[in-house]
C-alpha cells in the first residue's frame, strides 16, 4: 500500500474521478482503512524493522480476503470488509533466514469490532544454529557483538553498493554522463533473474544460479544495446553531459515504470534461498547465502578491477576516461571501448540487483533507491575513479549498517546521505579524488 | 632597422625610458611598479609548477611572460587573477595585498584578464556580453532589479560607453547578434573590449593570439598597443617570439616554474639563458627527465582543465 | 466509453490545482536551471519543507495560519541556503547529487517513525485548511459552464493559485529584463568569464537559488491547501521531474513557459490516464489490467520527455538560440 508515490499516484486517479467536493475524501490516504474495520501489525527483528513479509488474511472459514507484505517499517495493514473473527497466516518462507517466529506458531485468529482495528503480534526472533543460543551477559560482549555484526552486514551491502559503482563510475570516467537510470540497470537485473527463476512466457522456472547468469547476460546486451542505439548516438549529435545526465533521468523513470508495468508494484522473492539456517563465524552470524553473495561480490570486483588494470581494453577504458581526445589520436577505438564499458557496467549492475534481491527483496524501485547510496560513494571515492568508488562503496555500507546502533533503522540512509554532504563541504574531490579533478 | 621616431608613440617611449637601464636580472626592481609578486609556490602533487621569487610589473608597459609549454605561465596567471590558488607567496596590486582573494574581488580592484580559450558567452548578445562588463551596476542588485527606474539612466550610460568600444573594435555591425555567431578572432576582439568595460589598470591577455586567422592578428596587436596608449598597463602570456619581439616593451621569460631571465625584446633573444631554456628545449638538447614530466604534466593539467570546462557547463 | 468525464477531467486538469502547483514549482525550477544553469533536482524538497512547514505549524503547535506560511517561507530559504552553501562552487553534477539527497534525508524524516509526532509519519498532516478557506469570499456553489466548472471552494484556491502563478511571472520577467538577469544568463553559459568581469558568482547562484526554491515553495503550500493534506511520499523525486519535463516542454528560459507547460503537461497526463483507463476497463486493451495503467502513463512522460529533449530541447515555445540545455 505504501509504495512509492503511491499517495500521490491515488490522489490522481482520484482526480479522475473528480465529482465535486468527493476527491477531498478520496485523496487522503488514511481515509480508507481507519474508517472502517481492519487488521495490522509490525514486524519487527532485534527492534529492526522486517520487511517484504508476507501476510494472508481469510475469513474465519478460509475464504481469502488480502494478502499484503510488510513495509520498509516492518507494518503491513490489511482493511476487511466486517467485524468478525480472522485468520491471519505468517508465510514463514518469505521471513529473513536469521527470523522465526517466537512459539513457532505462524497463525493467529483475532477478533475484528466494529470500527476497529485490531493488531495482531508475530514476536520474531533471531534464528540460531543449533545449540548457538547466544548467551552473552555482559552489556558490552552484546554491543560489540552486534557492532561486530553490522559491520559484517555493513560489507555485504557495501559490496552490492560497489558494484553498482563501479558501472555507474566506469560509464561516468569513459563518457561523462552522470546516470540516473543506472538504479533501474540494477532493478532489471534483479528483475529478469525473478522471471527466469519463477517462470516467463510459458518456461518453466529455473534455479536461481542459471537464472542468475541468464539475467546478467541479457542485462550486459541490454546495455550494449542501450549505448549502441542510444547513448552512442546522442554523442555523436554532440549533446552535452548536462543535457545527457537530465535525458538519463528520463530514461530512469520510462524504465522503473515499464518494470512496474510487467512485474508489478508488490515486493517479491526468488523461489530458492529464501529460509536458510545461520552459520556462525566468530561473533557474526549470517545465512550461508550471504558469505556466498559476498564472495561472489568480491570475486567479480577483483576482476574486474584486474582487467582494467592489466588488459588492453582495460588499458584503453582507462586511457579513454583520463583523455578521449588523446586516447582516441592514439589509435584507441573509443567507441568501442565505451560499449564495452557500457556492456559490463549493465552486467555487474544486474549482478549487483541480483545480490540485492537475494539478501532483502525485490521491488520495482529497489534500483531507485540504492541508487542514492551508490552516489554517495561514487561521490565520497571521488567522482570518475574506479578504485575510490569501490572505496567509497564499502564505507556507505559500513556506515550505514553500524549507524543503525544509535540512529533508528528507518534513517540509516539520511546518515549516510547527510555524510556525503558534510564531505562534499570540506573534501570535495572525495577520498581517493584529485583535487585538480573537480574545477 | 627601421626609424622608430616615427612609429614610437610618447607612451611607447615612455615605457621604453623606463626600462633602459634596468639590468636584465630575474626580478630586477622597476621604477614604478604596478604588480609585484613575491615567493609564488604551486605545486601539483609531486611537482612544482610555479616558483617565482620575485617579480614586478612596470606600469604603463606592455609586458610579454613568455616562456617553452609547460614552463607554468598560465598557472602563473591563474594565481595572479585568483582563478587558482597558491600554496604560497604574496602579491601586491597598486600595494593592495591580493593574494587570497576571489577572482571577481581581483576584477573589481582593477586587474582584469581575458581566456586562452575565448570565453565569449555565446548565448548572451555582442551588446549584452559588453554590458556585463560595467562594474557597479544598480540593476545588477536582486531588489534593485525590480523596479526598471532604478537602473534604466545607467544602463543607458552603459550602452553607451559599449557602443563605443564596439565601435572602436570594429563590432558595432553585430551589436545584436548573439556572440555565439561570431568568428574567433571577433570573439577574442569581443573578449577584450567586454574587459575593457571593467575599467581596468592592468589588462592580462592569456594568450591573445591563439587561434586567431593571421588576418586578424594585425588588427588585435593593434588593439593591444592601443590599451598601453589608453594608460592602461598590459601584462599577456605568448610563445610566439615574433609577436612579442613586435609589441612588448620588456619580456619576463619563465621556464620550470621559475623566472630564469628579463629584459627589452630585442636583447632578451639574445640571452644565453634563454636560448637554453626557451629554444633549447624545443630545438637542441633533449629533454630531461624533469622537464619531460613537467611538461607532461602541463599538458595534462590543461587538457583536463579544457575537459572539466566541457563538464562543467 | 464515458468521453464526457474524460473531456471535463482534462478541461479542469488545465487550469485546475495540478496547473497550479507544478507550475509554480517549474517556474522555480526554470529560474535554477532554465536561466542559471544550476541543477536543483531537489525541488520537491522546498514544497515538502513548504507545505509540512504550514502543516505542522498549524496542527501540532496551534499557531496561525499566517504564522504557518512565515515559517514554510523560512524553510524553503533556509533549505536553499544549507544545499547551496556546499555545492554552489563546485561543478554542476555535484548540485544535481546533493540536491536529490537531501530531498531525500527530507522525505525520509518526514515518514519516519521517530519523529511521527510531529510530522505524522507517512500518514502525513491533514486538517491545516480551515482558516485559509474561511478567508473564501466566493458563496457556495457551481462555477462553471454545464459541467465544466468548480465549487467555490476550489475557486477559491484557484483565484489565489493563479494570482500566485502570474505574480511570479512578473517578478521574473522584470529580473531577467534587468541586469541582474543577465549576469544569471551569463552564468549559465561559462561563469569563470562572469567572475573575470568582477561578479560574485556564488552569490548570485545562491540568490537564484533561493528565489526559485521560494517561488517552489508556494506549489507545496497549494498541494496542502488543496488536498487538505500533506505525505511525505508526494514529495518525491517524480515531483521534481514533473517540474523538469514542464519547464522543457514549454520552453527554459522563457517566462511563460512553466506555466504553459504546466497546462499542458496536466492535459496530456490526466487525458491519457483517463483515456488508457477506459480503454482498459472497456476491455479494447486486452493485455492490460486497470492496475497498469499508472505505470505506463508514468512510463509515457518518460518517453516523452527523452524524445523532447532528443528532437526539441527548447520546448514548444523555446528559441533554438537561447537554450540552456545544449549549451555544450
Amino acid at each position: 500500500m505504501t509504495y512509492k508515490g503511491a499517495p500521490l499516484r491515488r490522489a490522481v486517479i482520484a482526480f479522475t474521478a473528480f465529482l465535486g467536493g468527493l476527491i477531498f475524501l478520496l485523496a487522503s490516504p488514511a481515509g480508507a482503512a481507519a474508517d472502517g474495520e481492519g487488521l495490522r501489525g509490525t514486524l519487527r527483528l532485534q527492534g529492526q524493522p522486517v520487511n517484504g513479509v508476507k501476510i494472508v488474511v481469510t475469513t474465519e472459514d478460509g475464504q481469502p480476503v488480502k494478502e499484503v507484505t510488510t513495509d520498509a517499517k516492518g507494518q503491513w495493514e490489511v482493511p476487511v470488509p466486517k467485524a468478525g473473527k480472522y485468520k491471519v497466516t505468517l508465510d514463514v518462507k518469505t521471513l529473513p533466514p536469521n527470523a522465526q517466529i517466537r512459539g513457532g506458531n505462524p497463525v493467529r485468529t483475532p477478533t475484528v469490532y466494529e470500527g476497529n482495528v485490531s493488531t495482531v503480534l508475530f514476536a520474531l526472533e533471531p534464528k540460531a544454529a543449533a545449540g548457538q543460543q547466544p548467551a552473552d551477559s555482559s552489556d558490552g560482549g552484546q554491543f560489540w557483538r552486534r557492532a561486530a555484526q553490522l559491520t559484517f552486514e555493513g560489507f555485504n551491502l557495501g559490496l552490492i553498493i560497489a558494484l553498482a559503482a563501479l558501472g555507474l563510475s566506469l560509464i561516468y570516467g569513459t563518457t561523462g554522463l552522470t546516470n540516473f537510470a543506472h538504479g533501474e540497470l540494477v532493478t532489471l537485473g534483479a528483475v529478469v533473474a525473478w522471471f527466469f527463476n519463477t517462470g516467463i512466457f510459458g518456461l518453466a522456472g529455473m534455479p536461481l544460479i542459471p537464472a542468475a547468469i541468464l539475467a546478467v547476460i541479457v542485462c550486459g546486451a541490454f546495455g550494449y544495446l542501450q549505448d549502441r542505439l542510444f547513448w552512442g548516438k546522442l554523442r555523436k549529435r554532440g549533446t552535452g553531459v548536462i543535457a545527457m545526465m537530465i535525458i538519463s533521468i528520463g530514461v530512469a523513470i520510462l524504465l522503473r515504470n515499464l518494470i512496474q508495468f510487467f512485474f508489478g508494484p508488490q515486493t517479491e522473492s526468488f523461489t530458492e534461498y529464501n529460509a536458510q539456517a545461520g552459520i556462525t563465524v566468530g561473533p557474526i552470524t549470517a545465512a550461508p547465502k550471504n558469505f556466498w553473495a559476498m564472495g561472489i561480490e568480491l570475486a567479480v570486483l577483483i576482476i574486474v578491477g584486474l582487467a582494467l588494470l592489466k588488459t588492453r581494453t582495460g588499458k584503453a577504458a582507462r586511457a579513454v576516461a583520463d583523455n578521449p581526445a588523446l586516447a582516441a589520436s592514439s589509435g584507441i577505438n573509443v567507441d568501442r571501448v565505451i560499449r564495452i564499458i557500457w556492456t559490463v557496467g549493465g552486467a555487474i549492475a544486474a549482478l549487483a540487483g541480483v545480490m540485492l534481491g537475494l539478501s532483502q527483496f525485490l521491488k520495482f524501485t529497489m534500483g531507485q533507491d540504492i541508487l542514492l547510496l551508490v552516489f554517495a560513494g561514487v561521490t565520497l571515492g571521488g567522482l570518475g575513479t574506479a578504485f575510490g568508488a569501490l572505496v567509497g562503496s564499502l564505507v556507505v555500507g559500513v556506515f550505514i549498517q553500524v549507524s543503525t546502533l544509535w540512529v533508528p533503522p528507518e534513517l540509516k540512509s539520511v546518515g549516510a546521505l547527510a555524510v556525503l554532504i558534510i564531505v562534499l563541504l570540506f573534501r570535495p574531490q572525495g577520498i581517493l579524488g584529485r583535487r585538480e579533478r573537480i574545477g | 632597422m627601421r626609424d622608430d621616431t616615427m612609429t614610437t608613440s610618447p607612451k611607447k617611449a615612455a615605457a621604453l625610458a623606463a626600462f633602459k637601464d634596468l639590468p636584465r636580472e630575474p626580478g630586477v626592481p622597476k621604477p614604478d611598479p604596478i604588480l609585484i609578486a613575491d615567493n609564488v609556490v604551486r605545486r601539483f602533487g609531486g611537482l612544482t609548477a610555479v616558483n617565482v621569487e620575485h617579480v614586478e610589473i612596470q606600469r604603463g608597459s606592455i609586458t610579454a611572460l613568455i616562456g617553452p609549454n609547460g614552463a607554468g605561465k598560465t598557472t602563473f596567471f591563474n594565481q595572479l587573477t585568483g582563478f587558482d590558488h597558491a600554496d604560497s607567496g604574496e602579491w601586491t596590486f597598486n600595494g593592495r595585498k591580493m593574494n587570497g582573494l576571489p577572482a571577481h574581488k581581483v576584477a573589481r580592484a582593477g586587474m582584469v584578464r581575458t581566456f586562452q580559450l575565448t570565453k565569449a558567452l555565446s548565448k548572451l548578445t555582442v551588446m549584452e556580453n559588453m554590458r556585463l562588463g560595467a562594474q557597479g551596476q544598480k540593476g545588477e542588485s536582486f531588489f534593485r532589479a525590480l523596479v526598471p527606474n532604478l537602473w534604466r539612466g545607467q544602463e543607458d550610460e552603459i550602452t553607451a560607453r559599449a557602443e563605443e568600444l564596439l565601435e572602436r573594435f570594429k563590432l558595432d555591425a553585430k551589436r545584436e547578434d548573439f556572440a555565439g555567431s561570431l568568428s574567433g578572432g571577433q570573439r577574442k576582439l569581443l573578449e577584450m573590449a567586454r574587459a575593457l568595460m571593467v575599467k581596468p589598470e592592468l589588462v592580462m591577455l592569456d594568450e591573445p593570439m591563439a587561434g586567431v586567422n593571421p588576418a586578424l592578428t594585425q588588427s588585435l596587436l593593434g588593439h593591444v598597443k592601443d590599451l598601453r596608449e589608453q594608460g592602461m598597463t598590459v601584462l599577456f602570456v605568448e610563445h610566439d617570439m615574433d609577436m612579442v619581439r613586435d609589441i612588448s616593451d620588456w619580456v619576463i621569460v619563465m621556464a620550470q616554474g621559475a623566472i630564469i631571465a628579463e629584459g627589452p625584446p630585442d636583447a632578451i633573444m639574445s640571452d644565453e639563458r634563454v636560448i637554453d631554456a626557451y629554444l633549447g628545449a624545443h630545438h637542441d638538447a633533449p629533454l630531461s627527465e624533469e622537464e619531460l614530466q613537467a611538461q607532461l604534466h602541463e599538458a595534462e593539467a590543461a587538457l583536463e582543465a579544457e575537459a572539466e570546462e566541457e563538464t562543467a557547463k | 466509453m464515458d468521453w464526457l468525464t474524460i473531456l471535463t477531467t482534462t478541461v479542469h486538469a488545465a487550469i485546475g490545482w495540478e496547473a497550479v502547483v507544478y507550475g509554480l514549482a517549474a517556474i522555480g525550477v526554470n529560474i535554477h536551471f532554465g536561466y542559471t544553469g544550476l541543477l536543483n533536482f531537489g525541488q520537491a524538497a522546498f514544497m515538502a519543507v513548504a507545505g509540512y512547514g504550514l502543516a505542522v505549524m498549524i496542527t501540532v503547535f496551534n499557531a496561525p495560519f499566517w504564522v504557518g506560511i512565515a515559517v514554510g517561507l523560512a524553510g524553503a530559504v533556509l533549505l536553499a541556503l544549507v544545499l547551496g552553501a556546499p555545492t554552489l562552487r563546485l561543478r554542476a553534477d555535484y548540485l544535481a547529487i546533493v540536491t536529490i539527497a537531501a530531498a531525500e534525508i527530507i522525505r525520509l524524516i518526514f515518514r519516519s517513525v521517530y519523529f511521527k509526532d510531529i510530522f505524522g509519519g507517512s500518514d502525513g498532516r491533514r486538517g491545516f485548511n480551515a482558516d485559509f478557506y474561511a478567508m473564501n469570499p466566493y458563496p457556495p456553489g457551481h462555477y462553471g459552464i454545464g459541467p465544466f466548472g468548480f465549487n467555490e471552494r476550489t475557486m477559491w484556491l484557484l483565484t489565489v493559485g493563479w494570482s500566485v502563478v502570474l505574480l511570479s511571472c512578473l517578478v521574473v520577467y522584470l529580473l531577467m529584463k534587468s541586469p541582474w538577469g543577465r549576469v544569471l544568463k551569463a552564468i549559465r553559459e561559462d561563469e569563470d568569464a562572469v567572475r573575470s568581469l568582477g561578479k560574485n558568482v556564488f552569490a548570485y547562484k545562491m540568490q537564484s537559488l533561493v528565489l526559485g526554491g521560494v517561488i517552489g515553495c508556494f506549489g507545496g503550500f497549494f498541494y496542502g491547501l488543496y488536498n487538505g493534506s500533506v505525505q511525505p511520499d508526494v514529495f518525491g523525486t517524480e515531483m521534481t521531474f514533473f517540474a523538469y519535463t514542464i519547464v522543457i516542454l514549454g520552453g527554459a528560459a522563457r517566462v511563460f513557459g512553466p506555466v504553459v507547460g504546466a497546462m499542458i503537461f496536466w492535459v496530456l497526463f490526466v487525458f491519457i490516464g483517463n483515456l488508457l483507463a477506459e480503454l482498459v476497463a472497456n476491455g479494447y486493451i486486452p493485455f492490460m489490467t486497470s492496475i497498469q495503467v499508472g505505470p505506463i502513463r508514468y512510463a509515457l512522460v518518460g518517453l516523452g520527455f527523452i524524445l523532447l529533449l532528443v528532437y526539441r530541447p527548447q520546448g514548444i515555445f523555446g528559441d533554438k538560440r537561447e537554450i540552456a540545455i545544449d549549451a555544450r
